[in-house]
């Protein structure tokens, strides 16, 4: 028999960046910088309508590492949010994480990997984990919706804690095809 | 025609940080990291010798973490043009403790005094104020650099970034520590924050 109302299974995979918005609001997250991207618009709601977060909306990726930074100087936990393309903007300033043991906690998602249909995507896509790996970064990453709100819990506890610097990759499989 | 820069920086910076009392200072690597240095050690100083285009972005992050302490990020010329699309970000952002000193000589000094574009008619000041900065302003002498000492001590509406025109010189360099993690620790200890 059909049912108007959704599956609960279905509602609780599809709304992972309410579990992601819980875990990092449970980590004390108070800052949180993204350059716009379809994939986090939820989060991107979900943080700018929370006055205990500073949110920036920044002009390229890497300003978000160096706010990041800045945030940890002056006692604050901060998380960047952006796409595989914008991966390649920030690795000169992952210098600054890297050598100076910043905490950091980035949310990738990628593109260019799964039902894309823009070519120019797919080279960053490819570069994405190498060229985080090679600056130093911690690169993990999740193809479902369970397996991500226990990675970023384990990252964010990972960051903060333990001083590292690391990227979560959100399959493009997760976020679903873009429609046109 | 436009005016020869004949103010020394060193000279620039210890006037405008004569005064700083309990602010907090991200300097821009390069010249700005040297000069603030030669000032003397302080522990609210964070010196950067990388990150290219970050000084004023970290500068942002630690003025919204500490609303209630002045940041100043020193800077070069640079080091800002390469971060110009940070102004915009810090004009949204609008934070009331943030003002973006420039330590303007017109040239990349740590590569051979190639001009750079505030040399060849940029106006950082102009890319600021449309960027929504709460004031700007540019100085050349050293009464003037303690007249914006002054100003900077008072409270604002919104970020400010001041440009201060220098002579193109490499006095000695004076050097702080490289040891990134060191001068983080020592940061935040004097903040009250426990070191990892």
């Amino acid at each position: 028999m059909h049912s108007p109302k959704p599956n609960p299974e279905a509602r609780s995979s599809d709304d992972w960046p309410s579990e992601l918005y819980r875990i990092l609001k449970a980590a004390d997250v108070r800052q949180m910088s993204y350059v716009p991207d379809a994939g986090h618009s939820e989060l991107i709601r979900m943080f700018s309508a929370d006055r205990d977060v500073t949110t920036n909306v920044l002009t390229t990726e890497e300003e978000g590492i160096a706010i990041a930074a800045g945030a940890w100087l002056g006692g604050q936990r901060s998380v960047v949010l952006m796409q595989s393309s914008g991966v390649g903007n920030c690795i000169n300033m992952l210098s600054l994480s890297a050598i100076g043991r910043f905490p950091l906690l980035m949310l990738v998602t990628m593109r260019g990997e799964w039902a894309e249909f823009n070519p120019w995507q797919v080279p960053m896509s490819r570069a994405t984990q190498p060229s985080l790996e090679a600056i130093g970064m911690k690169v993990m990453r999740a193809e479902t919706a369970e397996d991500l709100v226990e990675t970023v819990e384990s990252a964010a506890a990972l960051a903060y804690d333990s001083d590292q610097q690391i990227a979560v990759l959100i399959g493009q499989r997760l976020i679903g095809k873009k429609k046109w | 025609m436009p005016m020869q820069a004949q103010l020394d920086r060193r000279a620039a910076v210890a006037t405008l940080l004569r005064s700083r009392k309990d602010t907090l200072i991200v300097s821009g690597l390069g010249s700005p990291t040297y000069d603030l240095h030669s000032v003397g050690e302080h522990d609210g100083n964070f010196y950067l010798w990388g990150a290219m285009g970050g000084a004023a972005l970290i500068g942002l992050g630690l003025a919204q973490a500490q609303p209630g302490k002045r940041v100043i990020a020193l800077t070069g010329d640079g080091e800002q043009l390469m971060g110009v699309g940070g102004l915009a970000t810090i004009g949204v952002a609008r934070p009331r403790n943030l003002d973006i000193v420039v330590i303007d000589n017109q040239h990349f000094g740590e590569t051979g005094m190639q001009a750079s574009h505030t040399g060849r008619g940029v106006d950082l000041t102009a890319i600021a104020a449309a960027c929504g900065f709460a004031a700007t302003g540019t100085v050349r002498t050293l009464e003037e650099v303690e007249r914006l000492a002054a100003q900077i001590a008072q409270p604002a509406d919104g970020p400010r970034l001041f440009v201060v025109k220098v002579l193109a010189e490499n006095p000695p360099r004076s050097l702080p520590s490289r040891d990134a993690v060191f001068i983080k620790n020592r940061f935040r200890a004097h903040l009250g924050f426990a070191a990892a």
